[in-house]
């Protein structure tokens, strides 16, 4: 009886002031109030408005990458993540030397791999392919093509492709991580209950696991996606025009450090927070589901 | 009928890492026969069932299942054919989540059976009608209580017209006033002459459709007999004492 009276007697009448305060979302509102700033400045400043002006095309170009990069990860994840639960040891092997190896390596360094060693050996590779097709008569009918092999030149190689290729190949070691688990999470009785049915495993991946095993993932591949967002950044020490680079290019032009990069990362923060805006939706959405 | 076997299994061995599942087990099942498995829990009898269609496979023995022997080399047979004239039932329905009631039905039947998507409607929607669940061809299954989840499940098995059914105790999750309609169907099922392996703990449905009962335990066949017998009269031992404990 004591004690409720005490705990009464300490209870006020309405929330305290603290209480109501600590719950607003102040980092958003703080982030809102940056955003409004950079904003008035891009409209109201001749140097922001310039910075931005020349950086919106980079913006462009990330996206453009992210989005291929991140496409070709998925299909090498997804084929890697099979071989990962997969009961043949060759495929299974191969898989895990590829997650293994590329998750150790900083993808700084493997974006420099591709751009400079993968790439020059591929050239190297299809230029001696296309001199022994040429020598050889049996494949005379290939003539065109092995011409056009052994002229293969490596300028002829964009940095953009160097770029995607190399970012894919490093993300897609995430992916088949990603998707594993996602298999991985799905009940034993699903499989069985397909392959009792007559299904081939195949047929029971394709039918029954994998609908349940991406429907899992989407969200963590949707943070994964926004991570690449954030890295394809890397990709400006091979030059590729995206928003990074363009932003080291703006600085250079017009000496304005401050404006430059706090323009830079207002439009990364920009899109990344719009693009996790996406996924706690969907998110939420599965939860209803679930 | 009696010398028409179409499940032949012949001195099958399987153990679990130490735990031996199964020890020398020989059996034979008959066409157009129900065949009731019971024994305690652990006693071997879902891993016996699930040697039959090779979910687990066997360490020594040999299964015949309609002139296939299913325990040979994996690439030797294609257990895939012998699975779509095998229905199975599992204890968890495991039906499909994201699959319809009536597409859990008719997926098989078009990849598997090669079926056309009308023809495989017509028979899910006259198996649904069977099994009583005419209107429940849209719902998905966790709209379904685990009694029509379990007959989905059944009509889904009964779709590629197996000519063995295999049921892995099919009413153990269900609540009490579920277990009646699933029985209801199995019933009818044994009635039209479909050969039924059942491990089950339901004697009822065992004295109402059982031709032959098998007491399982410690991995070994302890007692082969007709219900009139074993309930009536046990020969051994241990089965008395089974029956005694589960009937009171």
């Amino acid at each position: 009886m004591a004690i409720t009276s005490e705990m009464e007697r300490h209870q006020p009448k309405l929330v305290p002031w603290g209480e109501k305060l600590s719950q607003v979302p102040w980092w958003a509102l703080i982030i809102l109030l940056m955003g409004v700033l950079i904003v008035y400045s891009v409209f109201t400043s001749a140097t922001y408005q310039d910075a931005f002006l020349f950086l919106i095309a980079g913006v462009r170009v990330t996206i453009t990458v992210s989005l291929i990069s991140f496409g070709l990860a998925l299909i090498l994840g997804l084929i890697a993540g099979l071989g990962r639960v997969s009961k043949n040891v060759i495929y299974y092997t191969l898989a895990s030397l590829y997650v293994e190896i590329v998750r150790g390596i900083p993808l700084l360094v493997l974006i420099i791999y591709f751009a400079f060693v993968v790439t020059p050996l591929a050239i190297q590779t299809l230029n001696s392919l296309g001199t022994v097709l040429l020598q050889d008569p049996a494949f005379g009918f290939l003539r065109g093509l092995a011409r056009s092999l052994t002229d293969l030149n490596i300028q002829d190689v964009d940095m953009t492709i160097r770029a995607i290729a190399g970012l894919a190949f490093g993300y897609g070691a995430f992916e088949a991580e990603v998707f594993r688990a996602g298999i991985e999470s799905i009940e034993r009785g699903q499989m069985e209950a397909a392959r009792s049915l007559g299904m081939s495993y195949f047929q029971a991946m394709r039918y029954i696991i994998l609908p349940q095993a991406i429907r899992r993932v989407l969200p963590p591949l949707g943070n994964d996606f926004i991570a690449m967002l954030k890295d394809s950044s890397l990709i400006s020490v091979l030059a590729v025009r995206e928003l990074t680079h363009l932003g080291k290019l703006n600085r250079a032009r017009t000496f304005r450090t401050f404006e430059t990069w706090n323009t830079v990362a207002f439009l990364y923060l920009s899109m990344t927070l719009l693009l996790s805006l996406g996924v706690k939706m969907l998110e939420r959405r599965m939860a209803v589901e679930e | 009928m009696r010398n028409d076997v179409i499940i032949e299994i012949e001195h099958v061995y399987k153990s679990f890492g130490r735990v031996r599942a199964l020890v020398d087990v020989s059996l034979n099942v008959y066409r157009g026969e129900v065949l009731f498995i019971f024994g305690p829990s652990g006693g071997g009898k879902s891993t016996l069932l699930r040697c039959i269609n090779r979910l687990e496979k066997v360490d020594r023995g040999r299964i015949v299942v309609d002139g296939v022997c299913v325990t040979e080399h994996p690439k030797k047979v294609d257990i895939d054919k012998v699975r779509m004239e095998v229905g199975m039932v599992f204890q968890l329905f495991n039906l499909f989540p994201h699959l319809t009631a009536l597409q859990n039905i008719t997926l098989a039947q078009e990849k598997v059976r090669k079926r056309s998507k009308e023809e495989a409607e017509e028979i899910a929607y006259r198996l649904l009608e069977r099994v009583g669940l005419p209107e429940k061809a849209d719902v998905y299954p966790d709209q379904l209580s685990g009694g029509q989840k379990q007959r989905v499940a059944i009509a889904r098995a009964l779709a590629m017209n197996p000519k063995i059914m295999l049921f892995d105790e099919p009413t153990s999750a269900l609540d009490p006033e579920m277990i009646r309609e699933v029985l209801d169907v199995m019933l009818d099922l044994a009635k039209e002459g479909m050969t039924m392996v059942v491990v089950s703990h339901e004697m009822g449905f065992a004295k109402a459709a059982a031709d032959r009962m098998v007491f399982l335990e410690g991995g070994r066949v302890v007692e082969v007999a007709t219900p009139e017998e074993l309930f009536t009269n046990p020969k051994e031992e241990r089965t008395k004492r089974f029956l005694s404990q589960i009937l009171h």
